[in-house]
């Protein structure tokens, strides 16, 4: 079958509503952006921002210092000399932001919850009010072992997994995947802020921005094969995601260079780093590399060499998905450093 | 489905409260979030065939497609998961679905015509078929559909209590959940219940050997005679499922088949002619082989509904390569319901939908001529 082929008149015009509202609700902001085609010169920027301060003496990760990190990164990548300035080309007053975490790998090796915090503050600082701000994830019950605090109700920004609220009854298809979308995406959002660990992942070769979109879907069980292409890039196609997906924020205070998705101490290591763009190919593309010079560094051998390199990436570039880059000429990656 | 008894139905009622409410709860996007799910360690139980492997990781030897799982992460039937290098089967005793059906439902023609079978499942499959029927809860995880805690005695008591003769594994795919069908067999078994299993057959020899071992009678969806659609429209092999059926044949077990013909997918004149060949050859020309018509769900929304005609002609072709028993399903009324005799060619079971209106077999024979009928029979 052809991939993303439209069924039907209902199908077609759910479609074609579904783009008018990723288009009218994305306008002059990142992602919009990101999503049309990009002129020749264009590049995708990524920034990598490191604090070696980030952990305080073997303690965990210093609120402070986590959003002095995400102010330095935004920053950069938003060429805005204040967090501010940053925030207001992401958010506006009255959206409903979502906030993707990944807790699969536990208290070891999920997204930070200092990092969240920080993000939180910052977008209400925006204007979003913080009601309007939902963390979610698979499992909700996962988030709560890794240490986020469940929230539901209240003036509060909200915390939860899908297995609270469900997914939706109807399939959403792109390519080879048809699946049902959480409800917090579909139902409670209208910006999606995507906070991935950077992990080696014993099927995909590694897991940043785009594996994370596993975590929105019903049946990711069925998206494993084949190393998991074209599935992460057909994920990501889907209407409901790809619309609403407009910053990526790579969670590399801790990652892993082996063994993952699941936390095993031994290949883990404090890169004490964020990977921040709104590409998500060229961020993954930029992950890739950190884990291979990781692996290098340690004497294992590449994910080529593995059986496992990424092959999902280049799909995601392909002219069939064309949600970034995989072409390093094409990416602007600028490193910077806290003091 | 049948009257059933004031206990099953609060069973039923309990479910569906439960349908009722957790929609109740999606219809209104202002709602907010239930209380967490009640623990599920009650349906979990440590999985019979798997193999540890190291870092924690374990290769599943369920069926052929051999997950090699991590830690914290599930197989691709999405009912298995990995706990500290540990796989754990998420779905004993958790039922997502629970009817009396008419045994001629599954289809089983040659198996107790007329009786009634208790039908069960929980979620997950091991395939992806895009033309699903029941994708709602085969390609669900556990947690993600109603279930009710029924363990193998209760339903073994409540297939007793309903008249039914038979446990039927059934809707999604009895194989991802092959230890809960184990325990259930054995206590029907213990209260004189029988038990059958409707399958896609895609399962490594040894779990088949030992799951199916204790059904009464099997059929399985051979869902084409192509790798290329197994591949594309079914995530599967053919060769293992076409080795199941050998390795039941060898263990003398009660199989019919199901072939769902898919316009232009697999309705060509000589795949029909290969698979009856095939059929044939390897495990005799008694095996009953149902033709049964596709209608659009799931992912294969596009396709038209087979036409009758098409079955009639692979009826015919199967017929002339050989086999006794072809049937045309999914048209009620069709002649093509009816068993006949080969040799005097009388109706022997005359079938309107899933209700048999005369069943004349007797003695495992036809009353006519005398020639025996191969099946699972009234003794």
């Amino acid at each position: 079958m052809r991939k993303g082929h439209l069924e039907n008149r209902r199908e077609f015009l759910t479609g074609c509503l579904a783009g008018a509202a990723a288009l009218a609700c994305g306008d002059g902001l990142l992602q919009a952006e990101a999503m049309r085609p990009q002129p020749r010169e264009a590049k995708s920027k990524v920034v990598v921002a490191h604090d070696a301060l980030l952990r305080r003496s073997g303690a965990g990760v210093d609120p402070a210092r986590a959003l002095a990190l995400l102010d330095r990164a935004m920053q950069a990548l938003c060429a805005e000399s204040e967090p501010a300035g940053c925030w207001r080309k992401i958010v506006r007053p009255g959206q409903r932001v979502a906030i993707k975490v990944n807790t699969l790998g536990g208290r070891g090796l999920s997204t930070n919850v200092q990092l969240v915090d920080a993000l939180c503050e910052r977008l209400q600082s925006a204007g979003v009010r913080a009601q309007d701000i939902v963390i979610f994830d698979r499992d909700t019950a996962e988030m709560e072992h890794t240490g986020f605090r469940i929230r539901t109700g209240g003036n509060q920004v909200q915390c939860f997994g899908t297995d609270r609220v469900g997914y939706e009854d109807s399939l959403s298809r792109f390519g080879s995947v048809g699946s049902r979308v959480s409800k917090i995406l579909t139902r409670q959002c209208d910006v999606l802020i995507n906070v991935p660990v950077l992990k080696d992942h014993d099927g995909a070769g590694i897991t940043a921005a785009l594996k994370n979109m596993y975590g929105v879907i019903h049946n990711p069980n069925k998206c494993h094969p084949n190393g998991c292409n074209p599935y992460v890039a057909d994920v990501n196609m889907l209407t409901e995601i790809r619309s609403r997906a407009r910053l990526h924020i790579c969670d590399a205070t801790t990652a892993c260079y082996e063994g993952g998705p699941g936390f095993k101490p031994q290949f883990a290591w404090h890169e004490n780093a964020l990977l921040v763009s709104a590409d998500p190919v060229a961020l993954d593309h930029t992950a890739w590399q950190m884990i291979e010079r990781k692996r290098a560094e340690k004497g294992l051998s590449t994910l080529e060499a593995d059986g496992r390199p990424p092959r999902y990436i280049a799909t995601a570039a392909d002219a069939a998905h064309r949600l970034g880059t995989n072409d390093p000429r094409r990416m602007d990656l600028s490193e910077v450093r806290v003091a | 489905m049948q009257p059933i008894d004031r206990r099953s139905f609060l069973l039923c009622a309990a479910s569906a409260g439960m349908v009722g409410s957790i929609r109740c709860l999606a219809g209104s996007p202002a709602a907010w979030p239930a209380a967490a799910s009640p623990d599920d360690s009650r349906y979990r139980r440590e999985a019979q065939f798997y193999q540890k492997l190291a870092n924690r990781k374990i290769k599943c030897k369920l069926c052929p497609r051999e997950c090699i799982v991590g830690d914290k992460e599930r197989g691709y039937c999405g009912v298995r998961e990995n706990r500290g290098g540990t796989y754990y089967t998420l779905v004993h005793s958790r039922v997502c679905a629970a009817h009396i059906d008419p045994i001629e439902k599954k289809p089983l023609f040659h198996y107790l015509p007329g009786t009634l079978a208790f039908s069960v499942a929980t979620a997950g499959c091991n395939v992806d078929c895009k033309f699903c029927q029941n994708w709602d809860i085969s390609q669900s995880r556990p947690e993600q559909v109603p279930a009710n805690y029924l363990p193998p005695q209760t339903i073994a008591a409540l297939a007793a209590q309903n008249h039914c003769p038979t446990i039927a594994y059934t809707y999604s795919e009895p194989a991802v959940f092959s230890e809960f069908l184990m325990d259930t067999a054995d206590a029907g078994h213990q209260a004189g219940i029988r038990s059958v299993a409707i399958s896609n057959g895609y399962l490594q020899d040894e779990a088949l050997r030992a799951a199916y071992g204790k059904m009464d009678a099997v059929k399985i969806d051979l869902k084409a005679f192509s790798q290329g659609f197994y591949r594309d429209v079914v995530g599967g092999e053919l060769k293992p499922v076409l080795d199941s059926l050998v390795t039941l044949r060898k263990m003398n077990k009660w199989t019919e088949i199901v072939y769902l013909v898919v316009p232009t997918l697999n309705d060509g004149d000589q795949e029909f002619r290969s698979l009856a060949g095939w059929i044939r050859t390897n495990l005799g020309g008694e095996v009953p082989l149902h033709f049964t018509q596709f209608h659009p769900d799931y992912l294969l929304r596009n396709l038209p509904i087979t036409p009758v005609s098409t079955l009639e002609r692979a009826k015919a072709i199967a017929e002339g390569e050989g086999l006794h028993y072809v049937y045309i399903g999914n048209v009620p009324g069709h002649p093509g319901q009816h068993t006949y005799c080969p040799r005097c060619r009388k109706v022997l079971v005359a079938r309107t939908g899933f209700e048999v209106r005369q069943m004349l077999i007797r003695k495992g024979g036809c009353p006519f001529c005398g020639q025996r009928i191969p099946g699972v029979w009234h003794s």
